[in-house]
C-alpha cells in the first residue's frame, strides 16, 4: 500500500427497519470495534432547552430493560474499551472488544437502542443531570478561556440557528430539564432508521451482517427525523470582550465557512494548517517566532453538517496588548488573501494531510478510528466509501483554490472578534469591543 | 432469529494473540536498539529514550531536562529551527517529546517511504542539536509564559503542589517544567552541559516499530545513529532512583482559588516502584478501587452521588518510589463530602472491604482481555517496548503479563495493598475556594488544613 492507493474498504447493507450496517475487515489484532451513530446532536435542540442531546447520551449508560444496571460492568469484564460522545450533529457510541465478545457488545447496544426507557428512573436521570453540571463546571466554567466558545457561537449564529449554543448546553437549561422529556426524545431519535452501525476489525463481512440482523433486526423503525436546516449570515464585524481568570489575554476570531465536505471545506482546513501549525506557519512565525508578541496560535476549520466555522486564537505575550496582536494577525491574513499560499507551503500542508489519512487507518475503533470514519461518511455523506474521495478533495486543492477560499471566507468585515482579558485589565482588549457576560 | 434477552450472551474463549517479537542489538557506540515488525499500515515509529528526565534536574535548576528537550528541535547542523519544522512537515511526521521523571522520550512517526529521512532527522536532532543562544532565549521565555498560564489551570496547580507535598525536596518533587526562578537561572551553558552528560548513546535506547523487516530497521538505526559518540563523563549519581522518605501522618492542605466553581482534589501517598513484583496485584487493586469507570471511587462519587464528572485513582509510575493518587474535580459545595467518601473507599480497600472475588474477576478480565488492544499501532508498540527498557523489564514481559495477572489471588491483593497503602498517612490536597470550603474541611478529622501559597 502506498499513499496513492490507500483506501478504507467496506460492505454495507440496510436492514428492513432502516438500520445501516457497515462491516470492515482487519484481522491484525483480535479485536472488533462496534460503533453506532445516531443522527442527533445539539442541532436538534432549541433555545432554552439546550444540552439535552448530551444529557441523553449519559442516560444511555445507565441500563436498559434486559440489563437493568450500569452499562459498563459486563463490557469491562469482557475486556472492552467503550465510550460515547455528542456534538452538534450526531451522537456516537462505541466499544472495542476482543473478538470473543462481539455478541455481548451487540446485545448491549441493541438492548439500549430497543429497550432503554423501561430501565430509566427519575433518580438515575437526576444524578446524571448533576454529573453533567459537574462536567460543565470542570470543562468550561473552571477552565481558563473555557467560556470563550460559548460567547463566540452565540454571536456567530442567530438565536434560532441550532449552532447558536454549545453542545454542553446552558447551565440553567440543564437544571430545568425534566425526566418526562426523555421519552419523546428517545422515540424521535433513537431508533434504527436514524442510526448507523459499523463493525470493524477481526470479523468476516457475512458474520457481521448476520449478527447485526440478529440483534438489531427486531427493533421497530421509527419515523426518520426531518433534516435540520438553517442559515446564518454575518454582515459585519462583531467585537466583544469579557474578563476571565487568566494571566494572559487572548484574541479569538471566527468566521462562517463551508459545511463539512462542501466546496472550500478542505481548503479551509489547509488554510488553518498553513496559518497556525508548526513554526513555519504564517501566524506562528510572525507572532511567536519573529516578533514574539504572542505565546501561542491555533486555527482550525470546525467542519459541521449545516455550516462550519473557522476559528483562530492567539494568546498575547506578557506586556503586549491585544490591539498589537490584532494588527499583526490582520496583516498576516491580508497577505494570504492577497497572494495565496506559496508552493512550498502548499506542498508541506499536503504532505501532512496525506500522512494523516494514512495514520487514520491504524486503529479500528474509538473516536476517529476506522469504524468512526465509516460512520461519519455514511451518516453525513450517505456514502461510506467516501474515504478516497475525501483524500481527493485535498489533492485537488491548489494555491488558487486555497487563496479563493481565504478571499471568500476570511473577511475582516464578516467576523466575530472576542478578546478575553485578565480581570481588571480591560486596557489590554481591542478597541470597540462590547463587554459581554457569559456563564 | 429472536434474541434471547433473558441473559447476557457468553463470552467466547480468549482469542490467540501473538505479542510482538522484539529483536535486540547494541551498536558499537553502546546505543541499545530494539526493532519490532508491525506490518499493518505503511507507517514507522521511532523512539529515542534518553536515560534522564526531570528527576535529573539539579536542585537549583528545576526545569532543565525539559528545556533541553525543548531545544532539540530548534536546529541541527545547517538547519535552523524553521528548517527543522519544515523538514518534519514535509515527511508528514508526527514528532513528540515526553519529559518524565526518569527519562526523556523523543518520538517520530512517519510514512514508511520516508523512514530513512525520519531516522536521520531524528538522529541529527537528538545527537547534534545546535543549541543557539537566540533560540534558547525564545524557548526560555515561552516556558516562563507557559508557567504563568499554568497558574490558571486548577489541575496543574494541584499537580505541582501535590508532588511537593509528597516528595518534599526530593528530585521527584517538582513538575518537569520547573519554577519561575529556576527557569530564569538556567543559561545556555547549563543546557549544553546537561546534553553532553545525559544524551549519550550508552544511556539511550532506540526503538523502531514499523512496516519494515528487522534487518531493514536495524540498518536504518546503524546509518542514522551509528556515528553518535558520547564524550561526556559518567555521572556518579542517579538522583531519580533514590528513595524518598515517607512521612508518618495524614495531612490536609489547601491552595486557595477564590470563586472556583469546583474543587480540584488529590489524595494519596508514596507507594511503590514500577518494577516491584507486586505490580500485577497493585494493578488489580487499582482497577477495583479507581482505575476504571466501574471502580468503587467513580461509582460512589459520580454515579451514586453526582459530585463529579469523574473520579479515578492510579500510580504515577517511576523507577523510584511512585505515588498512588486519587483525583477528582468536584462541585465546590460537595468538597468535604467527596473527600470523606474518597477516604472511606481507600480505607475500605485496606481494611474492612478488600476486593470481593467478583470484583477481582472483573478487574482481572478487564486487564487481560483488553491487553491486545494496546498493540494496534506502531506507535503503541514502540512506546510499550520503550517502557520495558525504562523499567528494566524482560522482553518476555508482554506474553507473561496475562498469566501473571491471572495468578494473583485476593490474598495477594490484600497483602500488596496493606504493604503500600496506609490510610493513616494519606495526604489530601484541595485547590478551591478557601472561604467556602475551609470550615467544612475542618470536620474531616485530618486536622486544620494547611494553607499553601499558589506557587510552591
Amino acid at each position: 500500500m502506498t499513499v496513492t492507493d490507500i483506501d478504507l474498504p467496506f460492505a454495507k447493507r440496510t436492514l428492513p427497519n432502516g438500520l445501516d450496517v457497515i462491516v470492515h475487515e482487519d484481522h491484525h489484532v483480535p479485536i472488533v470495534a462496534v460503533n453506532i451513530w445516531y443522527h442527533v446532536g445539539s442541532k436538534n435542540e432549541r433555545l432554552g432547552r439546550t444540552g439535552f442531546a448530551h444529557l441523553f447520551e449519559h442516560l444511555m449508560f445507565e441500563g436498559s430493560e434486559h440489563h437493568n444496571a450500569g452499562y459498563f460492568p459486563p463490557l469491562q469484564r469482557a475486556g472492552a474499551l467503550l465510550n460515547g460522545s455528542t456534538n452538534t450533529d450526531r451522537t456516537n457510541y462505541w466499544e472495542v472488544v476482543p473478538t470473543s465478545a462481539v455478541d455481548l457488545a451487540l446485545w448491549m447496544e441493541s438492548d439500549r437502542m430497543g429497550y432503554l426507557l423501561p430501565a430509566l428512573t427519575r433518580q438515575r436521570f437526576e444524578t446524571q443531570r448533576d454529573v453533567v453540571l459537574n462536567e460543565r463546571r470542570q470543562n468550561y466554567e473552571n477552565r481558563p478561556y473555557g467560556l470563550a466558545l460559548i460567547a463566540i457561537l452565540a454571536a456567530l449564529f442567530p438565536p434560532e440557528h441550532p449552532y447558536h449554543w454549545l453542545t454542553i448546553g446552558a447551565a440553567d437549561d440543564i437544571r430545568a430539564m425534566q425526566f418526562e422529556d426523555v421519552q419523546e426524545f428517545f422515540r424521535t431519535y433513537y431508533h434504527p432508521a436514524n442510526a448507523s452501525v459499523v463493525l470493524a476489525g477481526d470479523i468476516e463481512v457475512a458474520r457481521g451482517f448476520d449478527l447485526a440482523e440478529e440483534y438489531f433486526g427486531g427493533i421497530p423503525a421509527g419515523p426518520k427525523p426531518a433534516p435540520v436546516r438553517a442559515d446564518a449570515v454575518l454582515g459585519h464585524e462583531h467585537r466583544m470582550t469579557f474578563e476571565d481568570r487568566v494571566e494572559l489575554p487572548r484574541i479569538y476570531m471566527a468566521w462562517h465557512s463551508p459545511a463539512m465536505f462542501a466546496a472550500g471545506d478542505a481548503e479551509m482546513d489547509l488554510l488553518a494548517d498553513l496559518l497556525a501549525t508548526g513554526k513555519t506557519s504564517r501566524l506562528y512565525r510572525s507572532l511567536v517566532y519573529d516578533r514574539r508578541i504572542a505565546v501561542d496560535v491555533s486555527a482550525y476549520q470546525s467542519s459541521r453538517e449545516i455550516g462550519s466555522f473557522f476559528l483562530l486564537a492567539v494568546t498575547a505575550a506578557p506586556g503586549h496588548p491585544l490591539s498589537d496582536v490584532l494588527s499583526l494577525i490582520d496583516q498576516t491574513l491580508q497577505a494570504v488573501v492577497d497572494e495565496g499560499p506559496t508552493d512550498a507551503e502548499l506542498e508541506r500542508s499536503m504532505a501532512q494531510a496525506e500522512a494523516h489519512f494514512v495514520y487514520r487507518l491504524q486503529t479500528v475503533g474509538g473516536f476517529g478510528g476506522k469504524s468512526d470514519q465509516l460512520n461519519a461518511y455514511n451518516v453525513l455523506r450517505r456514502d461510506p466509501g467516501y474515504f478516497a474521495a475525501d483524500l481527493g478533495r485535498y489533492r485537488a486543492a491548489t494555491g488558487r483554490t486555497v487563496q479563493a477560499a481565504a478571499q471568500a471566507y476570511l473577511r475582516f468585515d464578516r467576523r466575530v472578534l472576542l478578546a478575553v482579558v485578565p480581570r481588571g485589565q480591560q486596557s489590554l482588549s481591542v478597541p470597540g469591543a462590547e463587554p459581554v457576560s457569559v456563564s | 432469529m429472536t434474541v434471547n434477552r433473558s441473559r447476557l450472551p457468553d463470552i467466547g474463549p480468549d482469542p490467540q494473540f501473538l505479542f510482538p517479537i522484539i529483536v535486540r542489538h547494541t551498536l558499537d557506540n553502546g546505543l541499545k536498539v530494539r526493532t519490532i515488525e508491525h506490518p499493518s499500515v505503511p507507517v514507522i515509529s521511532f523512539i529515542v529514550q534518553v536515560d534522564g528526565g526531570s528527576g535529573s534536574d539539579p536542585a537549583t535548576q528545576e526545569g532543565l531536562a525539559a528545556i533541553v528537550a525543548d531545544m532539540i528541535d530548534e536546529g541541527t547542523g545547517s538547519l535552523s529551527a524553521l528548517d527543522v519544522s519544515d523538514a518534519l512537515a514535509r515527511i508528514g511526521a508526527d514528532y513528540d517529546v515526553d519529559v518524565g521523571a526518569d527519562a526523556t522520550m523523543f518520538g517520530l512517526t512517519t510514512l514508511t517511504r520516508f523512514a530513512d529521512r525520519g531516522a536521520s532527522l531524528l538522529a541529527s536532532l537528538v545527537t547534534r542539536p545546535s543549541l543557539r543562544q537566540d533560540d534558547f532565549a525564545r524557548v526560555q521565555q515561552l516556558r516562563l509564559d507557559r508557567l504563568r498560564q499554568l497558574k490558571d489551570l486548577a489541575p496543574a496547580v494541584a499537580e505541582r503542589a501535590f508532588l511537593r507535598l509528597l516528595y518534599g525536596t526530593h528530585p521527584y518533587g517538582h513538575l518537569p517544567i520547573g519554577n519561575d526562578r529556576s527557569l530564569r537561572d538556567i543559561t545556555l551553558p547549563h543546557i549544553a552541559e546537561f546534553h553532553e552528560r545525559i544524551y549519550r548513546p550508552n544511556r539511550a535506547t532506540l526503538v523502531v516499530a514499523g512496516a519494515l523487516s528487522h534487518t531493514e530497521m536495524l540498518q536504518l538505526a546503524r546509518d542514522a545513529f551509528g556515528s553518535w559518540t558520547g564524550t561526556g563523563r559518567d555521572s556518579a549519581m542517579e538522583p531519580s532512583v533514590v528513595d524518598a522518605s515517607v512521612d508518618g501522618h495524614s495531612r490536609l492542605a489547601i491552595v486557595a482559588r477564590d470563586g472556583a466553581a469546583q474543587s480540584e482534589l488529590r489524595i494519596g501517598q508514596l507507594a511503590a516502584r514500577r518494577n516491584t513484583p507486586d505490580y500485577p496485584a497493585l494493578l488489580l487493586m487499582n482497577a477495583v478501587l479507581g482505575g476504571q469507570f466501574v471502580s468503587r471511587v467513580n461509582l460512589k462519587l459520580r454515579e451514586e452521588k453526582g459530585y463529579t464528572y469523574g473520579a479515578r485513582t492510579g500510580f504515577d509510575w517511576r523507577r523510584g518510589v511512585a505515588p498512588f493518587v486519587l483525583q477528582a474535580s468536584v462541585h465546590t459545595a460537595s468538597t468535604a463530602d467527596a473527600i470523606k467518601d474518597a477516604l472511606g473507599e481507600i480505607e475500605g480497600m485496606t481494611s474492612s472491604r478488600p476486593p470481593s472475588s467478583d470484583e477481582l474477576m472483573l478487574a482481572r478480565a478487564s486487564l487481560t482481555r483488553g491487553y491486545p488492544r494496546g498493540f494496534e499501532t506502531a506507535q503503541q508498540v514502540a512506546r510499550g517496548v520503550a517502557q520495558l527498557a525504562l523499567y528494566d523489564l524482560p522482553d518476555t514481559y508482554f506474553e507473561e503479563f496475562i498469566p501473571k495477572v491471572h495468578a494473583v489471588t485476593v490474598d495477594d491483593v490484600v497483602t500488596a495493598t496493606r504493604r503500600y497503602l496506609d490510610p493513616g498517612t494519606l495526604t489530601a490536597l484541595v485547590v478551591g475556594d478557601h472561604g467556602v470550603v475551609g470550615d467544612s474541611l475542618a470536620t474531616l478529622g485530618l486536622g486544620p488544613p494547611e494553607l499553601l501559597p499558589s506557587e510552591s
